[in-house]
Parts: C-alpha cells; sequence; structure tokens
C-alpha cells in the first residue's frame, strides 16, 4: 500500500507530492489528464504573489506581509480569512529557494507587466515549464505517477480516508490522502446550476468561457460536498475575466485577455455604456469585468477604441473589427448603430481633462456622464476605429472544502486525521470573492506543501501503532 | 497625440489554424505570423532567449521581421516544452519548428547566385557523402593512372604526390568562392531584413554583444544556464558543449591551415611539418574536438523531440555533421599513416572529403553561422534603439 496518495496533478498536487516524498513517504499522484494536458490550470500560470522585506533576485523594493493582506482584503471586500490568508502570505516569502530546488526557474517581470515588478515573482517559460520541473522532479524522488486517472469517489471509515476509486472502478488504497483536483469551473452544467436563470430569462453561464483546463469538472469536489465534508463558498465566485469572445471554450489562457478597456468605452449589445472603463489601471480592474459583462444581456461586451490607442495595449491574439466609422463597426459588430454613435457622441462631448497619459492615472475624465469615465476620457474621433468582444471568462471557482492551518479536510467541523485538501478546491477559504493576480499559486504552494508533511507525517507517526504494522 | 505605431501590411488573418503541409514560404510565413501573433500576446517565453523579446518590440510581423526572427532563433526547443499552447492544444503552436522552416527558406531566397539557392533543399547526407566519395574516387584513379596509388614512404611529403601549387589553386578558390557566395547571401539577408525605420549602422557596442552571443552560444543556454532541451523537458548542456567542440575544432583546423600558409611563404618553411609543430599540433587538437563535437551533435540529432524543428532539415543537419566528422577522421589518419606507404591513398581520400565540404559549404548548413550571427547582429543593434511601442504600464 501506498503512504500518500495525491488525487490531481497541478502545482498544489505537485508540492504536496514532492513535500510528501521528501518527508519519507511513498507516494502516488493521480492525474486525471492525459500526460499532455497534464498540470490543471497551472499550465497557463505565470507567477506567484510573494511576500519580501527587501528586494530579491527577481523583485523590486519590498512587498511587506501587511500591505499583501490589505490588498487580499481589498479584493475580497473582507470575504477571507485572516488567519489562513497571513499563513499564505508569510509561506509565499520563503517557498521559493524550495520551488527552485524542485527546477522551477524565475525570472523578471514580463515586458507589458511592470506594475508587477514588485509583488509578483515570474516563472521563466511560465506555469508550464514550471509543472514540468516538478514531474521531472518527481519522477526522480520515485513518485509514481499515473496519467488518465480522474478520480470518482473515495471510502472513507469515519473520518478516515481509506481508499481512492477511479471513474473506471480501479479502488487504490492508502495511508492518507492529499485532495488537490481543481475546482469545478470545466463543468458547465455545474455552473449553470449556479448561476441559474436571470431577470431576462437567460442562463448567463452557458456563455461562459473557461480560460483552464477541461479537466476540472468537480467530480471529487461534488463527491466530498455530498458526502459531508464541510463546504466554504459561494458557487458563483470565482476568478472571472473579461477575455475575448472569439476565445476556445477551454485553455484560452492569458493570451485571449482585451487589455484596451481603459483606452476606450465598453458597451452592451444595447450600444450602452454600463461602468467606469477608467476607473483604475487595467491589472487592477480587469478581474471584476468578467462580472460586469455576465450581467449585461447575452453575456457579451464590446470594447471600442480609435487609431490613437494601438500600440499601447498588449497586442490581442485575435485581430480587433476594423472600420473607418461608428456606423459601419457598428454594423460589422451586429450593434445598433444609432444608439452607437449616440453613446460615442455622448461620451466625446463629455471628454474633459488636459493630458492624456496611459501610464499615469491621468486627469482625463467625463462631466456629467452616466456612468463616468474617470481617467484616460479621451474622444473617439480618429479612424479607424477598433471593436474587440468581451465574454466572462472563468478562470477557476472559489466553491471547496473548509480546511485550517493544517489542509485537513473536515467533517461537522472535525479535522480528518489523513484526509488533507489544498489548492483550487480550499482557495476560497481565503477568496471570497475577488482575485489578486498570482495569488492562486500563492496558496496552491502553501497548502500544497503543508497538506503533502502532514499527508506524510500521519503516516509516519501511524507506523508505530502496532495495528498499522505489516505483519 | 500622434500614434507611436505605424501600421503596416500583414501577411494574413492572425490566429486562425493553418494545415500542416506547407511547403510555399509565402504559406509558411502566414504561418508563422500567426503563431508569432499568439506568442506576442502570451510572453511567458521572455526568458529563455532573443526571440521572444524581440517579438514584444512588434506588433505585427511582416516577412522582413519573420526573416530575422527565423534566423535568431537557435532551435533550442525550450518555448516547445514550456507552451501552453503546443499540440494537441487547437492553437497548435511551435516556434522551433515554423521558424526551422522559415530559416531554410531564407537562405535558399537570399543565396548567391540566385538560382542556386534551390541547392538547399538537396544537400542530404546521401549528397555530402556521395560527392566526398566521388571526389575521392577521383583523385585515387588520378593517382592509379599515373602509378603512384602506393609508394615508397615519404615522410609525409603530401607535394610529392599532388604539388602544393595545384592544392592551393584547387582548394583557394573553391574556399574563396564559398566565402564569397555566403558573403553575398548574408549581406542580401542583412538589407532584406532591416526595415525602413531601422537604417542606423550597428554600434562597436553591437558588434561586440553579438560576437559575444555568437562565440558563447549564448541562447542554448535556455537563459537559467542549464541549456536547451533535447529529448524532453530535461535541461542538457551537451549541445552548446558539443557545438562548441565543433566550431572551435574547425576553427583550430583552419588556424592550422592558416600557419602552414605563413610559414610556407613568408618563412619559406615547407610541409612536412614536425608532430610537435605549432601547424600539426593545432591541426590535431582542432581534428580532436572535429570529432568529439560532430560526433555529440549527430547523436543529439537523432535522440531530439520529434517535434523540434523540422524534420525535413535532418538531411542536410546530417550531411553537414557526417562531412565535417569524416574531413577531421580522414585527416587524423593521414597524419598516423603520413610515413608510410599508405599515405597516397589516405590523402587522396582525405582531399576527396575537403573538397566535399567546400563545394557543399555555401548552399548547406554550413550557411547557420552566418545568418544566425547577423540576426544577432540585428538584435544587439535593435536592443539599443529607442522604445516606440508603450503598452499598458511599462
Amino acid at each position: 500500500m501506498v503512504d500518500v496518495l495525491v488525487i490531481g496533478g497541478g502545482n498544489a498536487a505537485l508540492c504536496a507530492a514532492l513535500s510528501a516524498r521528501e518527508n519519507g513517504a511513498s507516494v502516488m499522484l493521480l492525474e486525471a489528464s492525459p500526460r499532455e494536458w497534464r498540470g490543471g490550470n497551472s499550465q497557463h500560470t505565470r507567477n506567484l504573489r510573494c511576500m519580501h522585506d527587501g528586494p530579491q533576485d527577481v523583485l523590486v523594493d519590498a512587498y511587506p506581509e501587511e500591505e499583501y493582506w490589505q490588498d487580499l482584503l481589498k479584493v475580497t471586500g473582507g470575504r477571507t480569512n485572516e488567519h489562513l490568508a497571513r499563513l499564505v502570505i508569510r509561506r509565499s516569502s520563503n517557498c521559493r529557494p524550495w520551488m527552485q530546488k524542485y527546477g522551477v526557474r524565475f525570472q523578471n517581470s514580463l515586458s507589458g507587466t511592470l506594475h508587477l515588478a514588485r509583488t509578483n515573482a515570474f516563472f521563466m517559460g511560465g506555469g508550464k515549464a514550471l509543472v514540468n520541473a516538478y514531474y521531472n522532479s518527481a519522477e526522480a524522488l520515485g513518485v509514481d505517477v499515473r496519467y488518465d486517472s480522474p478520480v470518482a469517489s473515495i471510502e472513507r471509515c469515519g473520518d478516515l480516508f481509506v481508499a481512492a476509486v477511479l471513474e473506471d472502478g480501479r479502488r487504490i488504497e492508502a495511508r492518507s490522502c492529499v485532495l488537490a483536483a481543481g475546482g469545478f469551473e470545466s463543468n458547465r452544467e455545474w455552473l449553470d446550476e449556479a448561476w441559474g436563470e436571470n431577470e431576462n430569462g437567460e442562463r448567463p453561464a452557458l456563455e461562459f468561457l473557461i480560460r483552464g483546463t477541461r479537466f476540472n469538472r468537480g467530480v471529487l469536489l461534488r463527491h466530498m460536498i455530498d458526502t459531508g465534508a464541510d463546504t466554504i463558498g459561494d458557487p458563483t465566485q470565482a476568478h472571472m475575466v473579461a477575455i475575448d469572445a472569439r476565445a476556445p471554450l477551454y485553455d484560452g489562457g492569458i493570451c485571449t485577455r482585451i487589455d484596451c478597456v481603459p483606452l476606450g468605452i465598453v458597451v452592451n449589445r444595447d450600444g450602452l455604456r454600463f461602468y467606469d472603463e477608467g476607473e483604475d489601471f487595467w491589472p487592477k480592474r480587469y478581474a471584476i469585468w468578467g462580472r460586469l459583462v455576465a450581467q449585461q444581456a447575452g453575456q457579451i461586451a464590446w470594447s471600442i477604441i480609435d487609431k490613437t490607442s494601438i500600440g499601447r495595449f498588449m497586442p490581442p491574439v485575435f485581430p480587433g473589427t476594423k472600420a473607418n466609422t461608428i456606423e459601419d463597426l457598428a454594423r460589422q459588430l451586429g450593434l445598433p448603430p444609432g444608439q452607437l454613435v449616440q453613446t460615442i457622441n455622448n461620451y466625446n462631448a463629455a471628454c474633459k481633462g488636459g493630458a492624456f497619459d496611459h501610464t499615469v492615472l491621468d486627469d482625463c475624465h467625463t462631466q456629467g456622464l452616466e456612468p463616468a469615465k474617470t481617467h484616460w476620457a479621451k474622444p473617439i474621433v480618429h479612424p479607424p476605429f477598433y471593436g474587440f468582444p468581451l465574454k466572462p471568462g472563468v478562470t477557476f471557482t472559489y466553491l471547496g472544502l473548509r480546511t485550517d492551518d493544517t489542509a485537513a479536510v473536515r467533517f461537522n467541523d472535525r479535522p480528518s486525521p489523513n484526509l488533507f485538501v489544498a489548492g483550487e478546491m480550499m482557495a476560497g477559504n481565503i477568496l471570497g470573492q475577488g482575485y489578486t493576480g498570482g495569488i492562486g499559486m500563492a496558496i496552491g504552494t502553501a497548502f500544497g506543501r503543508i497538506a503533502g508533511t502532514n499527508a506524510a507525517a500521519y503516516v509516519a507517526s501511524s507506523a508505530a501503532v502496532p495495528q498499522r504494522q505489516v505483519a | 497625440m500622434s500614434t507611436p505605431y505605424i501600421e503596416r501590411q500583414t501577411l494574413g488573418e492572425a490566429a486562425v489554424p493553418v494545415p500542416q503541409a506547407i511547403a510555399d514560404i509565402a504559406q509558411l510565413e502566414a504561418e508563422a505570423q500567426r503563431i508569432l501573433t499568439i506568442c506576442n500576446s502570451c510572453r511567458y517565453c521572455e526568458g529563455f532567449c532573443a526571440v521572444f523579446p524581440a517579438m514584444t518590440r512588434r506588433l505585427d510581423f511582416v516577412k522582413e521581421d519573420i526573416h530575422y526572427l527565423a534566423n535568431l532563433c537557435h532551435n533550442c526547443g525550450a518555448c516547445l516544452h514550456a507552451c501552453q499552447y503546443a499540440a494537441p492544444h487547437e492553437f497548435n503552436v511551435n516556434i522551433p519548428r515554423v521558424l526551422a522552416q522559415v530559416r531554410v527558406k531564407t537562405y535558399s531566397e537570399y543565396a548567391w547566385p540566385r538560382s542556386f539557392g534551390r541547392l538547399y533543399d538537396h544537400n542530404g547526407l546521401a549528397m555530402a557523402l556521395a560527392t566526398a566519395a566521388g571526389l575521392s574516387l577521383f583523385l585515387l584513379l588520378a593517382l592509379a593512372l599515373t602509378g603512384s596509388l602506393f609508394h615508397q614512404p615519404l615522410a609525409g611529403n603530401f607535394y610529392a604526390i599532388f604539388p602544393h601549387n595545384l592544392l592551393v589553386l584547387m582548394f583557394g578558390a573553391v574556399f574563396v568562392y564559398a566565402l564569397l557566395a555566403l558573403g553575398i547571401g548574408v549581406s542580401r539577408y542583412w538589407r532584406g531584413t532591416v526595415q525602413s525605420d531601422q537604417h542606423a549602422a550597428p554600434s562597436a557596442g553591437s558588434v561586440a554583444e553579438a560576437s559575444s552571443k555568437a562565440l558563447t552560444l549564448k541562447y542554448l543556454d535556455g537563459g537559467h544556464g542549464e541549456g536547451c532541451n533535447e529529448r524532453d523537458s530535461h535541461y542538457t548542456l551537451w549541445r552548446r558543449r558539443f557545438h562548441h567542440m565543433t566550431f572551435y575544432g574547425f576553427m583550430l583546423c583552419f588556424a592550422a591551415t592558416c600557419v602552414g600558409t605563413l610559414y610556407h611563404y613568408a618563412l619559406n618553411w615547407h610541409a612536412p611539418y614536425p608532430v610537435l609543430s605549432l601547424p600539426v599540433m593545432l591541426g590535431t587538437v582542432g581534428g580532436v574536438g572535429l570529432l568529439a563535437g560532430p560526433a555529440g551533435l549527430l547523436w543529439l540529432n537523432i535522440k531530439r523531440h520529434p517535434d523540434h524543428g523540422d524534420q525535413a532539415q535532418h538531411a542536410m543537419d546530417r550531411g553537414f555533421i557526417a562531412l565535417l566528422f569524416l574531413v577531421s577522421l580522414t585527416g587524423l589518419l593521414l597524419l598516423i599513416l603520413r610515413d608510410t606507404s599508405w599515405m597516397g591513398i589516405w590523402l587522396a581520400i582525405h582531399l576527396g572529403f575537403v573538397m566535399a565540404f567546400f563545394l557543399t559549404m555555401p548552399y548547406g548548413k554550413f550557411a547557420h553561422g552566418f545568418y544566425r550571427t547577423a540576426a544577432l547582429l540585428k538584435n544587439a543593434a535593435e536592443k539599443r534603439m529607442p522604445k516606440s511601442l508603450s503598452l499598458g504600464s511599462d
């Protein structure tokens, strides 16, 4: 029998497997996907939000615990657990040497991401390079990695984990277990069930795109909830951003983002604006636009800019729809031309302020316009005009298993001695809503390591108990 | 406020998958443009090499950009293994492959004379070996006809077999032609990839940087210094090491020839030179490098992950590697046998291989060193120009 069974194959699972292995346990890791899709959403990640008190190799200045905590408090609107959040924050300050030991390499912030140079350590080559490094290290250490192995359920004896049962019926016993199998974002039926019908009689979740893996179907999460594990979070809460509506249904990843929102205006299907596009820098606002678009009719919107914005935002993967007049642009986008012209005329007339500068919070704003645009408000007058369609893109869901600082799964508010949880399956303990870049990897790394260490510790301590020794 | 970016003609709709079988250069460039557009909006690979930072200086990719980036790529494979959009993803991103496919087309497109560019498509292993064998055989027959296939030991005096001036004329002419053809090709390439807005001549700093990057093979170190990918996602420095052995081995052999030429004409000191003389020592050390290096490169080439680079170019790569190896092997054997009655035969065989190497040089893998160095120089110069884009909060 294997000591520690890790269910999942992304960052949290790999951190758990490596931690359990380095603590002396034999480890088997079950990845639901085939080898070429391994790593779950971690394939698409790019950095880790890191606390640090002074400049480090790839991080400038300092990002102290308190500032990190305040940032988290702000984006979650207080829907977080301070004890667990601070645990993650402190762990983020000293986990990088451990990551490097297992082959992860860091680099300076990417071009176009200078705003993250202080707070986020970037993985060289991105998340897939990290995943590759961890798998290579796990294999070198003798972790038994099984691909194509989705788990359907687990068997318990009271609060004690006994075995996992795969979807194909195989049963795998282990002395302890770490659940790190992701959220349920790729289960569109579940998303639909959670979001239900809106006031217009639409089912909004059917229009959502999934930014990451197609393998996070939440089968195990559902099983755990149905069999009495304590849960946390709201099923409609997720890391959700506005992405290009032409993105693939799954695995569109980073390149489907649309970064020109603050440079122009965003209109809904009726050709009307609905939110302040210039509220703050895009990296601080992109995470709210997924929900904003989800609340519009048809769950779609369009970012509209003119020629002067080209070259001032990260290049989009799909070309914008281009036209020399607003009427023609509206026709090509399928928007009501008269309304769009009026919306843009009203906006242009309301633009006030001096020098446009997209690199600072400038004083270009609208006056007497509802909703206002508070920065970077410059008239859209220089053809050609461009339109980019936006849809909600779900990165990962926040409904998960309630846990504590030991990463234990809890039943009726009692921790299981040998069943642990890490990653997206418990991120909702810290993220009740909202998101800030690199926090998902910080949670996965911290709790993956805690879960793996505690799973190995359980095995080591139970080995001394006579009835568990092999005769 | 004026826009910092001048819209250029693009090659086609971005991000639309293109079918596998692509031969035509325009189609290849369209496919490269599609993939580069995806990469430029992702940027995760910026730390690996110079190609990705060079992408970020652009918003779209026209022919000149693609030809430049194709030769800047060292085909290390790191970006493929790290790619979230590589197959089986529907975007099917494979930068090393598409740039390798374009790269060989640039050799053809800028070749001098132009009509010889097609030779790159036929410069494979069989061609290399057949040329070498044919030339060796010709020289052997020439010897046999003059009755000196075997001879009394001549104490390594090659010129007793083939007169010195004949060798100089033959090899000198072919070598000069090869350098001329490559030089004209690479200068056409230089002009062809320089945009109208980039006419500044490279500074001394650019030249120094490009030379250093070329001579150290900086971009085979993976960005983290642990090397590039071969069979899988593990990093290894072996390609860089074998390439160094090959390149510096070749340069030592070249130096041996230069020193020998100097001795001959300037000092009137004629071959054969003793084993402990400078030309022979340089040639021997270089020759050993030219055995180990190409052998290692061939081994790595055979073991490479099949998705790296362009499979269709394996024949050209291996033909070049095999010729280098055999030139060195026959040369070292000639050194060993030069005091025996076999010297004439080995000399003919060795000269056959050297001649084959020189003849295939301007239209084969040898070109990569010239074009890549030009791309590195362009990159060094470009980095020193003021930034024209200001994306987001940069």
